[in-house]
């Protein structure tokens, strides 16, 4: 006769087994069974749901107008763009990158030397730069997000036996691909913090992607112990605050000079 | 006839914005219980329950409309709520290198007594305290699969789904959460 494991008891008590009969049988022939999950039960009977704050009819009302004022103005031309899928919303950014990206070189190969000198005096940035560090904030602080929240899910991952991270290895695949675009367009600009996180960001995603589809428990563990050890998740957090603090200045700012920086 | 979510979603998709009120209005209540569930902490929260509204509006175009808007915007109030533990989780282990333990049990003596009888009133407040105190030692994703599945009733189906895992992996953080809460809670079995 097999007794139940841990696992399989508090499986029972939420009614979540696969073969809660079987369970249920087993349970009434099995004092030893029995008496285990007796222990369970009696150590989650403490855990009560805690009482919730009472919030009265009006309480969404009161999280509207706290709210109401933080939402962007949607119009009908924003709309079109907002229902464009994800996939090709990344393919519309990678493109917009691109451009910035040409549109800079080209802005670089018409200055000349004397016209470096003679800019240098002025007290604004080249408009190619101000849109292209616009957009580069706008893109690195979404592909952060994204990267952040892979990161953290494979860090919490676990399980026993085969674990499943095909849907993990193939974002950090499509993530791989945009990181290389974002570096290079950061390199451009010459946003040393951020091509130095992409760096470090790609050497990670790449190590995810070229995982196989489903990795032992032990492979899983040295991915995570590979993220922890060069606190990247860290690191993204830090640099995703900035960008956003930096997104958020950009329009008040936009004028002014970056240290007679001329690309 | 009022209407329903799908048809508010795509009123505000076509640019009207207030119709994303009906949306913060029928869904705050449910994701104000799951963020204090979660948080156990009212401030948190509220801070949550705005933030998920805030995040659902902007997100709206990855919304996809055959989609239930309720299990959406639940699933983002979630994600936030794991991340919050998950910030909270990692700066605790750091501070509490220099604390090692937080006397959380002194706050017995805080509670105000709401029984007759002093001696059963300490006795749950130091279970309620005790409990508080086993839940923080789960981490972010443990204690996500276990408010979920004790406190709110949710399939480990809609764990795993919510959670964006694998059911396999939904069952073992429910079990994890639950041998931990007895590793803690096994002194006051006895009571």
């Amino acid at each position: 006769m097999r007794h139940l494991a841990d696992g399989e008891l508090v499986l029972y008590h939420y009614h979540d087994g696969d073969d809660l009969e079987t369970a249920k049988r087993h349970l009434a022939s099995c004092a030893e069974c029995q008496s285990r999950l007796d222990a369970i039960e009696e150590v989650l009977r403490l855990v009560v749901t805690p009482s919730v704050p009472e919030r009265g009819p009006g309480y969404g009302s009161e999280v509207w107008n706290r709210i109401r004022a933080e939402l962007p103005e949607l119009n009908t031309r924003q709309h079109s763009w907002l229902t464009v899928p994800r996939w090709a919303w990344a393919g519309v950014v990678g493109v917009l990158l691109v451009v910035v990206f040409l549109m800079g070189r080209y802005s670089s190969q018409k200055q000349s030397p004397n016209n470096v000198a003679i800019n240098s005096n002025i007290p604004t940035q080249p408009r190619a730069q101000q849109v292209r560090e616009r957009v580069l904030l706008l893109a690195v602080g979404d592909h952060l997000d994204r990267s952040q929240m892979l990161l953290v899910e494979l860090t919490h991952a676990s399980g026993t036996g085969e674990i499943d991270i095909s849907s993990e290895q193939q974002r950090a695949i499509e993530l791989t691909d945009a990181n290389r675009l974002y570096r290079t367009t950061a390199q451009q600009v010459g946003d040393t913090s951020i091509v130095t996180l992409l760096d470090e960001l790609e050497r990670v995603l790449l190590q995810v992607g070229h995982q196989p589809g489903s990795v032992t428990a032990g492979e899983l563990k040295k991915i995570q112990d590979s993220i922890q050890s060069q606190g990247i998740l860290f690191k993204v957090r830090v640099v995703r605050s900035n960008v956003r603090e930096q997104s958020a200045q950009r329009p008040r700012t936009a004028s002014s000079q970056k240290k007679g920086q001329i690309i | 006839m009022e209407m329903d979510d799908a048809a508010a979603v795509a009123r505000v998709r076509a640019g009207e914005k207030d119709a994303f009120r009906l949306l913060v209005e029928r869904h705050s209540q449910t994701i104000f219980r799951l963020a204090f569930r979660m948080m156990q902490n009212e401030q948190d929260a509220e801070e949550i329950v705005q933030d998920t509204f805030l995040r659902a509006y902007r997100a709206l175009d990855g919304f996809e409309s055959r989609s239930n808007f309720g299990t959406w915007i639940y699933r983002i109030a979630v994600n936030r709520c794991y991340d919050l533990l998950d910030q909270r989780k990692t700066r605790h282990e750091v501070h509490s290198q220099d604390q090692p333990e937080a006397d959380e049990l002194d706050l017995v003596e805080q509670i105000p007594a709401k029984d007759p009888n002093p001696e059963r009133s300490l006795l749950s407040s130091e279970i309620e305290v005790r409990v508080r105190s086993a839940m923080k030692q789960l981490t972010a994703g443990e204690r996500t699969a276990f408010v979920l599945r004790h406190f709110e009733g949710r399939s480990v189906e809609e764990i795993a789904r919510v959670l964006n895992v694998r059911e396999g992996a939904a069952k073992n953080r429910v079990h994890r959460a639950v041998q931990k809460l007895r590793q803690h809670l096994q002194p006051l079995r006895t009571f």
